[in-house]
């Protein structure tokens, strides 16, 4: 493993510039559109957005696991004064699982049905470790047990099949957290779940990561996950961040409508019967993207400084994709507290 | 887990019984059904009427036809499988006799698609939508499309007549000269193999790329693991099942496949017995030889549901 960085200010993972196509030529269109951000050592961030906003392709390219004929990935993911993107097959495969691990949405699926649990663990701390079958195998049995497994040993040589949805889940994060990477990327982690099970494996998630320094990289649409785990909030639209801010302040007083609109909708316990606010309409496909603010055509605010293209303005403590950001108060979803 | 496997043949072979009792009757009906009087034929040009009567009773032609069918059957059920009504041969010596010829040129053709058909369907799905793809798919295609026997007669006028490589003709037996009995098997199991490597180009192709794009072979890359191994452990593994369901389904084929390209070799295997007996109307010998194929058959399968559950630990033993 490299010694901790050279200048000790520098995050853990900086992208920047990040662009990825989908499809050759002419017939390309831009599904990430200059992508940049930072995770710091142990930072938990969310991404949240709506289906299609390019979440899950943001966490696919930083992984380089997407198809290497039909997409284009341009700019930067520095990790470790590494440029990821210009590493080769070999030297990127090296940096999987073992640096940067990755979680998935359906945990049935994302097992290997004919392999054993232990097996898939084992082998993954083999590809990376010079480690022998009887170590690899201790090895598997005591991530089995980190992940609150019950019977390690026993569930060592079960399959995926024998498995309940949550436990099966807490395999694949077992997997995941084998190889001790400094950053997890969680794909929708407990979408697929019961939500008694939900929470159980959120807090997992917090509490692995946190004894092991891990950084988490929540991809999701719930805004309540990102509330309870997250500290930063990392909002995406039609493949752009709109707004990039720490979750508390984020939570209060969000500065894109966007934010505003998703945190609205979340509904809450209250003994008011009241219908949620949505936002209307739905995220622009690639190839009909407006020219300007690309949330204009779904927004209550928008103004005629929205048909131009709107930077992510930078803040100070946050960035944000508004034309409108200075002149609007927006609300949350948590109240401010006066006292 | 072996005892499970022990308990699964034993109800898979429990199951094999009213199978083959019903192809039998089956195909007994179907010899009766067939307009035509065996007797007739025995008792020669010229016969008189008692003669065929005689014979007719000789032979349990004048019982119903369910005595007939279940006298049959009990004797079958103890190995006896009656005797030839031309040669009077025992039916089952000639089948022993018969059976290994075909089960040579059967079993050398399932090892040619395996080994042929097996790394072009691995090089087509590794390398989809590029030339190599499409060569081995259209080759795949053609394979498909070709009639054996007209392969069969080809090949003879190539490597037998023009080249003369090998015997164009007849069948040595695998115990008294092994290298003759190759030599003859050789040509037959190439034309009768084309179909197989084809069949098992394009599903072993389809199966692959469906794995391929699954979801767990996306957390295999997560992880790290190098691509060859993850084909080569996880992917192949993975579609071995249906690999087996291709080459059972092959065996089985190719068993009634060879019945054409035995006729074009001239090879004394089950095909031709069956053929020849079916014309003579030598209803013992056509019987016989429905019975042993049938039973070929379900052990094959048999042995490829074993095979499945220990491939596959999804499969419920």
């Amino acid at each position: 493993m490299m010694p901790e960085q050279i200048n000790g200010n520098e995050p853990l993972l900086r992208v920047s510039g990040l662009n990825v196509h989908f499809g050759i030529g002419a017939a390309a269109v831009r599904a990430i559109a200059d992508v940049g951000f930072t995770v710091r050592k142990g930072e938990r961030v969310g991404i949240v957005g709506e289906s299609g906003c390019g979440k899950t392709v943001t966490g696919l390219a930083l992984m380089g696991l997407l198809p290497r004929h039909t997409t284009h990935v341009t700019g930067q993911m520095l990790m470790d004064g590494r440029n990821l993107l210009e590493l080769g097959p070999r030297a990127m495969q090296r940096v999987r699982g073992r640096q940067i691990a990755m979680i998935f949405q359906e945990p049935m699926n994302a097992l290997d049905p004919v392999f054993t649990i232990g097996e898939q663990i084992s082998e993954t701390l083999r590809a990376h470790f010079r480690i022998g079958r009887a170590e690899a195998r201790d090895r598997a049995v005591a991530a089995l047990e980190a992940v609150g497994i019950p019977l390690p040993a026993r569930r060592y040589s079960e399959y995926p099949h024998q498995l309940s949805g949550g436990m099966r889940q807490r395999a694949m994060i077992a997997i995941a957290l084998a190889c001790e990477p400094r950053l997890l990327i969680a794909d929708e982690p407990t979408t697929a779940l019961d939500v008694t099970i939900q929470a159980q494996i959120i807090d997992l998630l917090l509490e692995l990561s946190s004894r092991t320094e891990t950084a988490l990289l929540f991809i999701t649409h719930d805004l309540g996950v990102v509330a309870s785990a997250c500290t930063r909030l990392l909002t995406m639209y039609a493949g752009e961040i709109v707004e990039d801010a720490d979750v508390d302040a984020a939570l209060v007083a969000p500065r894109h409508p966007y934010t505003s609109g998703l945190l609205r909708s979340l509904p809450r316990l209250t003994p008011r019967k009241s219908r949620l606010p949505s936002i209307a309409g739905q995220v622009p496909s690639p190839a009909e993207m407006p020219e300007g603010c690309r949330f204009a055509p779904r927004c209550a605010h928008r103004g005629p400084l929205c048909a131009n293209p709107v930077p992510l303005i930078d803040l100070g403590d946050r960035r944000v994709r508004c034309a409108r950001h200075a002149e609007l108060t927006l609300p949350g979803c948590a109240e401010r507290r006066l006292a | 887990m072996m005892g499970k496997r022990v308990r699964l043949a034993l109800r898979r072979a429990a199951q094999v019984i009213p199978v083959l009792i019903l192809a039998t009757l089956v195909v007994f009906l179907l010899l009766h059904l067939v307009p035509g009087d065996p007797a007739v034929t025995l008792a020669g040009e010229n016969a008189t009427e008692e003669h065929i009567a005689e014979i007719r009773h000789f032979y349990g032609f004048d019982q119903p036809l369910a005595v007939q069918y279940l006298h049959w059957l009990a004797n079958a059920a103890q190995g006896d499988l009656s005797h030839s009504l031309i040669s009077s041969e025992s039916v089952r010596t000639s089948i022993l006799q018969h059976f290994p010829a075909t089960l040579l040129i059967v079993g050398l053709a399932m090892l040619l698609s395996i080994a042929v058909g097996v790394p072009l369907g691995i090089l087509a799905a590794t390398h989809q939508g590029g030339p190599i793809d499409t060569a081995v798919t259209s080759l795949a295609s053609l394979g498909v499309a070709l009639p054996n026997f007209w392969l069969a007669m080809i090949l003879v006028g190539w490597f037998a007549l023009q080249l003369n490589l090998l015997p164009a003709t007849g069948a040595a037996a695998l115990t008294e000269d092994p290298v003759s009995a190759l030599r003859h098997a050789i040509l037959p199991a190439v034309a009768l193999s084309a179909g197989g490597i084809a069949e098992v180009v394009r599903q072993l192709r389809s199966a692959l790329l469906e794995v391929l794009s699954s979801q767990f072979v996306r957390t295999l890359y997560a992880k790290g693991l190098p691509p060859r191994l993850i084909l080569w452990k996880h992917v192949l593994r993975n579609v071995g099942v249906t690999l087996l369901t291709v080459l059972g389904i092959l065996f089985n084929r190719l068993l009634g496949a060879t019945v054409v390209v035995e006729a074009v070799f001239a090879i004394p295997g089950m095909g031709s017995l069956i053929v020849q007996a079916a014309i003579a109307k030598d209803f013992p010998v056509v019987q016989g030889v429905v019975f042993a194929m049938v039973l070929v058959v379900i052990l094959t399968n048999l042995l490829i549901d074993v095979l499945y559950s220990m491939l596959d630990p999804r499969v419920s033993v």
